[in-house]
């Protein structure tokens, strides 16, 4: 029975890849129901089929690989899964939109603006070019875009990721939708432009009254956005609830685990070192890294008659230092110079100036021996743990490859040393003779840490290392690299852009913009009482993973009067940008 | 064949274990199941050659001159009365000959000038590069035939010839397969571990390029034989009384009406080495892609 307010219904929607022995069920027998004006948030680790089932219900499944096997979705008495191909397309982009991740590879490269957005406008609403037109203008006013006039007539390049998405979203809701699904619509974007975005589409909701299917893996984009929560796991709906009740009285063991595992801002507030795993933790020791003045530019290439460009400024006189057995992370949003900063002390990248000391020895002056000799000490463990894995080498080869390029260890030793490394870091014996594509992506990441760990490095420089791995595989991972350090003295350079994960695992806290350090010092002071206006916004814009928490307005960064000078000393240890 | 996969597979704990998967992952495609039986009917052809002919390729007077074929002559006998079925067996020979020479020379000159040009950066790359590009912008066959202006006419010149007049062709696939997978970041975390030039070339880049290549290399294979067919064709490559295919094919032109078989029967078998080579290039291409493989 669908009660008056119900828009979508969707039952026992079976969607599954491939035939036969390769038969693969994605969506198991999902039920739920989107009421008008209602945000409904799907949520999910990856595999969990939350993607799938709502392509599918637009019918953007590929065609040959993926089938619907069941199940139901009625809208306004039609059934979407059973639509021929001719009415699906008319339903889609105009009853029922939606916004996609990656905001530059869902707006066509080579279209104007303009040419976009009117296009399902002509299309589905038979509008004339010209009231297209003012739509798309009055569109791009809505979605908090200046100059519109000039809006339309650029092509995506020449917007920002967050201008990207915005202009998704009026092309989403320039149809005036009843439904508009979202699939991760912020996951690709910095915390800041994040916060805004979300803000926008609750505000076009309230005025349009449209439904929206959030799909998401973010729990405090779910608290933010969401009425009623759906939660899956491999293809299955585990629970469903309101938001408050989801959050503050899950009933099932996965979703009680899914957020026992996330990351909550502020838990750490009260006190000063990240959460102790192992009985007697190494404490913190002397300085090991020193970094003074560090300066890159990324000139453009001048060629013959081009001019050379000014450049782009990665790292503007940076300098912190870092001592044994402590975690400083370096945070910011993309562009900010952070990984660059991380690959400068590896001298993986040369610095135009600027001294860097490692336990006393100056790493930039030393030759290519001594560079090999160097990077003994300092190990990298980075982002995307897939892509920095060969995948032509085994495991167990791979973890080998530094102690024999050091000459550690040889023949039964190697091996020893090698299956001690699988035990030490959480994977098995049998793990040593396989290929990188054949493990998960938390066991990849287990693998490179276990692949920095063989030469016994005191520094690890780890860029990012949670951000493409799941939550509950992200608390894992975390564990055990405070784990290592904790008992055997690791100093980490922690790269990230999750406030969050940095409060978990940080002494020490840099927050850089622009290829400059803004703010410096101890993680309680800059993250419980921050000074630079830069690192307020940063932490403002941190969605809270709780429903009850009331958002206030976002503080707006004045670009004018940002305090971009050397740093100064407002506390002890406590340094910030004037 | 295994020699290339050995080289693909690194010689490593687990070769073994990989080489048994990649022929079940080649032996799993249609497309790779038909190239292989096609390359190896070739080789098989080429090797029992004597055991397969029925009668001397080279001996005139075999039967009557113009024979259409017959019980006798399967695929009937050209103009000095030789046996066409005879030497398309013979020819087999040339054919695989060719194609493992040509291939073989642009193969290793263009992966050395590819790696080196890649991994070097900086001005030895643009140099070489250059170079290559220069020689890139010849037909390939004008380089080979200034090649055999130089060496001398003969169907072994012709293979060198042709060798040379690819490799830049392979040194541009090489490099830009070098690029791309030096900018991977296990190429940098290798760099990181502290791994010296000749464990980034040898270990790191040289597997993960040599897949690209023999993928290329096998469907190089198809365009040497047209070209060694093409330089024959034009009386620079085989000469009398080789059985090489393309030489028979031109040596028929004035007799294509008279003598439809001796021209026919040729070109199906030029077409038939390039259809197994061109496809057995395809389903290596899918076999070696280790995500693609299941155990």
């Amino acid at each position: 029975m669908m009660d008056r307010d119900t828009l979508l219904d969707v039952r026992d929607m079976t969607v599954a890849f491939g035939k036969g022995r390769n038969r693969n069920v994605a969506v198991r027998g999902l039920s739920y129901t989107l009421k008008k004006g209602e945000t409904l948030a799907i949520v999910g680790e990856s595999g969990s089929g939350k993607s799938v089932s709502s392509m599918a219900l637009l019918g953007l499944l590929p065609p040959n690989s993926a089938s619907i096997e069941g199940g139901t979705a009625t809208f306004h008495g039609r059934d979407l899964l059973s639509l021929p191909e001719k009415d699906q397309r008319s339903l889609r982009g105009d009853r029922i939109t939606m916004i996609f991740q990656e905001p530059m590879t869902s707006l066509t490269p080579v279209l104007r603006i303009g040419i976009q957005l009117t296009e399902a406008l002509i299309e589905h609403k038979n509008m004339t070019k010209a009231e297209a037109e003012a739509r798309a203008r009055e569109m791009l006013v809505l979605v908090g875009l200046d100059r519109p006039e000039h809006r339309m007539r650029q092509f995506p390049h020449e917007l920002s990721g967050g201008m990207r998405q915005r202009i998704m979203i009026a092309m989403a809701m320039a149809a005036d939708p009843e439904i508009l699904i979202a699939d991760e619509p912020t996951t690709a974007l910095d915390v800041t432009v994040q916060a805004q975005i979300l803000d926008l589409m609750r505000t076009l909701k309230r005025e349009f009254g449209t439904s929206i299917i959030l799909i998401t893996h973010d729990m405090g984009v779910v608290a933010e956005m969401a009425d009623r929560v759906v939660v899956m796991n491999r293809g299955e709906k585990v629970e469903e609830g309101p938001v408050a009740e989801i959050f503050a009285a899950p009933r099932q063991e996965y979703t009680k685990r899914l957020l026992a595992s996330v990351p909550r801002l502020g838990t750490m507030a009260g006190t000063s070192a990240p959460r102790t795993v192992v009985a007697e933790p190494r404490q913190v020791g002397e300085v090991l890294v020193r970094a003074e003045g560090l300066n890159k530019t990324f000139a453009e290439r001048s060629w013959l008659f081009a001019p050379a460009k000014p450049g782009t400024v990665a790292m503007k006189d940076v300098g912190f230092d870092l001592r044994a057995g402590e975690t400083l992370a370096l945070v910011g949003e993309s562009g900010s110079g952070k990984s660059t900063t991380g690959r400068a002390v590896l001298r993986l990248m040369e610095v135009d100036t600027g001294r860097i000391e490692i336990k006393g020895t100056n790493v930039r002056g030393l030759g290519v021996a001594g560079l090999r000799r160097a990077r003994r000490q300092m190990q990298m463990i980075f982002q995307d743990p897939f892509a920095s894995l060969n995948p032509r080498i085994s495991a167990g080869g791979l973890v080998a490859e530094p102690m024999v390029i050091h000459r550690l260890a040889s023949g039964r030793e190697l091996e020893d040393r090698v299956e001690e490394l699988f035990l030490r870091v959480g994977l098995e014996r049998d793990h040593i003779r396989r290929y990188p594509h054949e493990f998960s992506g938390g066991q990849r990441q287990r693998l490179c840490i276990a692949r920095a760990l063989g030469v016994g490095p005191e520094l690890i420089v780890a860029d990012e290392p949670t951000s493409a791995l799941d939550v509950s595989v992200q608390a894992q991972v975390l564990d055990l690299m405070l784990e290592l350090q904790q008992s055997l003295g690791l100093a980490y350079l922690f790269i990230s852009h999750d406030m969050a994960v940095v409060e978990q695992m940080a002494h020490r806290v840099a927050v850089m913009r622009k290829g400059q350090i803004v703010e410096i010092g101890a993680r309680q002071a800059v993250l419980n009482d921050p000074q630079h206006p830069y690192t307020r916004a940063l932490l403002a814009a941190v969605p809270v993973p709780d429903p009850g928490r009331v958002r206030g307005a976002l503080p707006t960064l004045d670009l004018a009067t940002l305090p971009t000078g050397p740093l100064a000393e407002v506390a002890p240890g406590h340094m910030v940008a004037q | 064949m295994t020699d290339t996969v050995t080289l693909a597979a690194h010689p490593e704990d687990a070769a073994s274990a990989r080489k048994t998967g990649f022929f079940r992952a080649l032996l799993s495609s249609p497309t790779g199941i038909i190239g292989l039986a096609i390359v190896g009917l070739l080789l098989i052809v080429a090797l029992a050659a004597p055991l397969l002919a029925p009668h001397d390729p080279l001996r005139m007077a075999a039967g009557p001159r113009l024979q259409p074929p017959s019980w006798q002559h399967w695929m009937g006998t050209d103009d000095f009365g030789r046996d066409v079925l005879s030497r398309i067996i013979y020819g087999a020979q040339l054919t695989l000959q060719i194609g493992a020479i040509a291939v073989g020379i642009s193969l290793t000159s263009g992966l050395f000038l590819g790696l080196v040009a890649g991994y070097a950066s900086g001005w030895a790359e643009k140099v070489l590069m250059r170079l290559v590009d220069v020689l890139f912008s010849f037909t390939e066959i004008v380089i080979a035939l200034a090649c055999l202006a130089i060496f001398g006419v003969g169907l072994t010149n012709a293979m060198i010839a042709i060798g040379i007049a690819s490799i830049p062709f392979y040194a541009r696939v090489t490099h830009s397969v070098v690029l791309v997978e030096k900018n991977k970041p296990y190429f940098e975390a290798a760099v990181a571990a502290g791994a010296g030039h000749g464990r980034l070339i040898f270990r790191h880049l040289l597997p993960n390029v040599v897949p690209t290549l023999i993928v290329v290399g096998t469907l190089g294979v198809s365009t040497a034989v047209l070209a060694a067919a093409g330089l024959s064709f034009l009386g620079l490559g085989a000469q009398p009384p080789q059985p090489e295919w393309g030489f028979m094919l031109s040596s028929s032109r004035d007799l294509i009406s008279r003598a439809p078989w001796m021209m026919i029967f040729p070109g199906l078998a030029i077409a038939f080495t390039v259809l197994g080579f061109n496809l057995l290039g395809d389903g290596v291409r899918e076999a070696l892609d280790p995500r693609q493989r299941q155990r």
